[in-house]
């Protein structure tokens, strides 16, 4: 009598307890731990870099600001998200991402690929108050982000502790983290060749909030917003095609 | 309240207040400027505070010698004030952030205000700070009655309650100042979800050795459900907070977990919340308080059974139904789904199995306001989860997920079963608590109810309605295969739903005040002396421990 039995369980707390704990471990073990035993989970994607110093500040704004309560950073499979966005997003592309930004709420539109979507003075003009690029925006404006000096002189620890949990930052890339995010933002003076040569020929250098001569917070993050989705060319190469979705017109 | 600490208890308390504000001490020092180091100020003060508190009763007269004869109340007492400070709080700002949805210009061009900023203090606000200090409160209540037993423990319950409450400060100080880890309700720093840890880990015992002392060879219903919001709650927040700090002086941290994982394991943890923190627990007030205030028993107790293993095991499985359509591997999605379906059984077993309980007893619910939450919330209970079941649903999300679909749902269960069930419940404890008749005011108990249907009734049809229209607009195709809608037009079209969810919650929060009015003149009331002596702990030794010999 399963009833009988169960009247004896509810007699030690301890023995409920245990039985708690392994009727609730099973999903999770099911469902995570091979996640990082199969292979094919994440995509190889050889082409991959890293995030720069200066993007990773930017990251690191994005997430202090809450952009992610109203920004998604996941194209879905679907027909309908990949012709708004773009092509849809790969596990390999949030591989570096600790944590992932993919998001469950779009109040705003998804930013997956946003990089090279806009320009420079776009974003900065934007952020500063969407209401004047566009009218009807509930974004909030982030005027102080262009008045707040960026704080670099812990970004050789931040890269450390990335490395830390598995992203492959090289010695050189965190000896030279601050220098780097200066060059990133400052074209032409003595710091900028040595980030490309760090990172890549991709690596974009740029004044991104027009002013040359400080680095504000606005640097950094308009600096990530034009790196989303541009990590990698993996999803361009990606030939499966996205579905449709499901009672969706025409 | 300290009075009834004994003298050596008092020293003890001091004792642990004096190591945190040390621990205050030295995290101002390490972290300075950092918000790290602000944290460290905002711990010192408040152990500083407490310790101001236990130094000021210090030398009072030594408590009676018989305290194990009564149970132990002062805790729940102050979690109930707690956990509707909270509320207001939080629910202000619901109402705050819903507000600058529709006039964006309402973060009045500062940092902290800012919509992404906020909106954090208002999950962790009215889950953690509403939900988990009612749940607190209603545990030691719960758990003291079922099993005829004192708390077993002075301090541990003031600790697990204002650890507990210093834990929301910390995170919620930490979103305005931009600490944040960024995992849905699990924004708090590695530093304060240690604390947790440690805050949670007493509670357990707490728990257990209370139940240990138990007069009843059973364990009641309720207390299996508050045992797995405990337990299950402990193991999620380990797993999902893994993080390496950027170094001990800093707020910062990075989780050891990345892209698809991350998404997993938060998901996992996020699900999981809503099942142990915002069901599990609130089943547990449900099965206690809903049967004695309507004086009958539970209707059936093989359904509880049902229930109770059914959505401890299903809700494990469900987390990836927050991943439809994403990188996430097509097994686990539809994995997800299919427990998703399949919980909908021991839900709607809970649900019906508290309608059932009221059964024979609907005169009451027609005049009593306090069993009409109950029974409104065991109606949404149902709901809300056969909506979860329905948006779990590959084809279903596919249109529902990132829209304000999911809002409605969240509110449906937020509002119609988490609140309504706590206020329910909160009408019964206080009157018991405080030993009096009844609340204050039972008409005020009436305006509560109705404010609080009319605010989730508009905030729920406003946000399907905005919800479907968006998904359907984003979905839709001209003539010639192109996509009909910009992302803008789709936004103007949510303005009229942002101003009308804005208004409901307001509803909502005026009836919360309604509620601390009555409760605080509830206490304020003169105590009915002749009732108090019914309401005692079992002297007898406890059989909860030893076998009984006729097993
Ligand atoms: C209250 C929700 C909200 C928050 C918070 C928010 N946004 Fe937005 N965002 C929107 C909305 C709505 C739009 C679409 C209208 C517009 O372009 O302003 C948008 C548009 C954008 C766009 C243009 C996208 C495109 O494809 O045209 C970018 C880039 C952007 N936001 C970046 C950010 C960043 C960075 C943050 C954090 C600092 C942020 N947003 C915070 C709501 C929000
Ligand atoms: C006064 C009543 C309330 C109002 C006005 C309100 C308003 C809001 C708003 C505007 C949001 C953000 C939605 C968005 O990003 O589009 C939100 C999110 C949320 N609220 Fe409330 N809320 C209220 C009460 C509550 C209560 C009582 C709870 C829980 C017990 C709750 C739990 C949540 C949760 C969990 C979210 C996050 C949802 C998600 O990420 O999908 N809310 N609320
Ligand atoms: C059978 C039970 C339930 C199931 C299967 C279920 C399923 C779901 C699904 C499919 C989503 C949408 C995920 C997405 O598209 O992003 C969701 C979101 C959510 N549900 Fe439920 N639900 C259930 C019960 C509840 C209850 C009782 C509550 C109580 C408050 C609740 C709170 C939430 C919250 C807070 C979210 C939002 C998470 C986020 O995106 O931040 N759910 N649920």
């Amino acid at each position: 009598m399963p009833e009988l039995f169960h009247r004896k369980i509810e007699r030690t707390a301890i023995g409920f307890v245990l039985a708690i704990i392994a009727a609730a471990s099973v999903g999770g073990l099911v469902e995570i731990a091979p996640l990082f035993t199969i292979h094919e989970t994440v995509e190889e994607a050889p082409d991959m870099r890293l995030y720069t110093p200066l993007e990773l500040a930017g990251r690191n704004i994005y997430e202090r600001e809450g952009c992610y309560a109203c920004h998604s950073q996941m194209i879905r499979t679907l027909r309908d998200d990949v012709e708004r966005y773009g092509p849809y997003s790969l596990a390999v592309e949030s591989k570096y991402d600790h944590p992932m930004l993919w998001g469950s709420k779009r109040t705003g539109p998804d930013l997956a690929r946003i990089g090279g979507k806009y320009s420079d003075l776009w974003h900065v003009t934007h952020l500063m108050n969407p209401r004047d690029v566009v009218p009807e925006s509930n974004m909030p404006s982030y005027r102080f982000l262009a008045r707040t000096p960026l704080e670099t002189a812990d970004f050789g620890m931040q890269l450390a502790a990335m490395r830390e949990v598995g992203v492959p930052y090289t010695d050189d890339m965190i000896a030279n983290a601050a220098r780097d995010a200066l060059g990133q933002a400052t074209p032409d003076s003595d710091f900028s060749a040595g980030v490309v040569e760090r990172y890549g020929e991709k690596t974009q250098v740029s004044a991104f909030d027009g002013v040359a001569t400080e680095l504000t917070e606005m640097d950094a993050l308009v600096a990530y917003l034009q790196v989303l989705g541009r990590l990698t060319d993996a999803a361009y190469k990606q030939t499966a095609a996205s579905e449709k979705a499901p009672g969706s017109q025409q | 309240m300290i009075t009834e600490l004994t003298s050596s208890e008092r020293q003890y308390a001091a004792v642990i207040l004096v190591v945190m504000a040390m621990v205050g001490v030295a995290m101002a020092a390490l972290g300075r400027s950092d918000p790290f180091g602000v944290h460290g100020v905002i711990v010192l003060v408040y152990s500083v505070g407490l310790l101001f508190l236990v130094l000021s009763s210090f030398y009072a007269p030594e408590p009676r010698t018989d305290r194990q004869a009564s149970y132990y109340d002062d805790p729940i007492k102050v979690g109930i004030a707690l956990s509707m400070a909270w509320a207001v709080f939080g629910m202000f700002m619901g109402v705050w952030i819903a507000a600058q949805l529709a006039w964006p210009t309402l973060a009045f061009d500062a940092a902290w205000s800012t919509f992404g900023r906020l909106r954090p203090t208002h999950t962790t606000g009215v889950i953690f700070g509403f939900g988990g200090n009612a749940l607190i409160a209603t545990s030691f209540h719960v758990v003291q009655r079922t099993s005829r037993a004192r708390l077993a423990g002075q301090i541990s319950p003031w600790f697990v309650l204002l650890g507990f409450n210093l834990f929301c400060i910390l995170a919620v100080t930490g979103y305005v100042m931009g600490v944040t880890q960024s995992k849905e309700y699990a924004e708090a720093e590695w530093y304060a979800d240690l604390w947790l840890v440690v805050v949670w880990v007493t509670y357990f015992i707490l728990y257990l050795r209370t139940l240990a002392r138990r007069k009843e060879p059973h364990i009641y219903v309720a207390n299996w459900y508050y045992m797995a919001f405990i337990v299950v709650v402990a193991i999620l927040h380990i797993v999902n907070n893994l993080a390496v700090p950027v170094s001990i002086g800093h707020a910062k941290s990075y989780t050891i977990w990345a892209g698809v994982q991350d998404a997993m394991v938060q998901w996992w943890y996020g699900h999981n919340a809503v099942a142990f923190f915002l069901t599990s627990g609130f089943l547990g007030m449900m099965y206690y308080y809903l049967p004695k205030r309507a004086g009958r028993p539970i209707f059936s107790y093989r359904l509880s059974i049902l229930s109770f293993w059914g959505i401890t095991f299903f809700y494990m499985w469900a987390g990836s139904h927050h991943l439809h359509y994403t990188a996430l591997p097509h097994w686990v999605q539809n994995l997800g789904m299919t427990f998703s379906v399949m919980l909908l059984v021991p839900s709607w077993a809970s649900a019906g199995n508290a309608l059932l309980t009221l059964n024979g007893a609907w005169h009451k619910v027609r005049d009593d306001a306090t069993l009409r939450f109950m029974m409104v919330a065991a109606v949404f209970y149902g709901l809300s989860t056969f909506e979860g079941s329905f948006l779990a649903i590959r084809p279903v999300n596919s249109l529902s997920h990132y829209t304000d679909w999911t809002i409605g749902h969240v509110h449906a269960g937020a509002l119609g079963w988490v609140a309504f069930i706590t206020f329910g419940s909160l009408y019964t404890l206080v009157p018991a608590l405080w030993k009096r008749d009844a609340m204050h005011s039972a008409a005020l108990v009436e305006v509560h109810f109705w404010l609080a249907l009319a605010g989730t009734l508009i905030y729920v049809f406003a946000m399907w309605n905005s919800g479907i229209i968006q998904g359907l607009m984003w979905r839709t195709y001209t003539e010639d295969g192109t996509l009909a809608y910009s992302f803008v037009d789709s936004l103007i079209a949510m303005y009229p739903y942002y101003i009308a969810r804005a208004f409901g919650g307001l509803l909502f929060l005026l009836g919360a005040l309604v509620a601390c009015y009555n409760i605080w003149m509830t206490a304020r009331a003169t105590p009915l002396i002749a009732g108090s002596q019914l309401d005692l702990p079992d002297r007898r030794p406890a059989t909860g421990t030893a076998p009984s010999p006729a097993e």
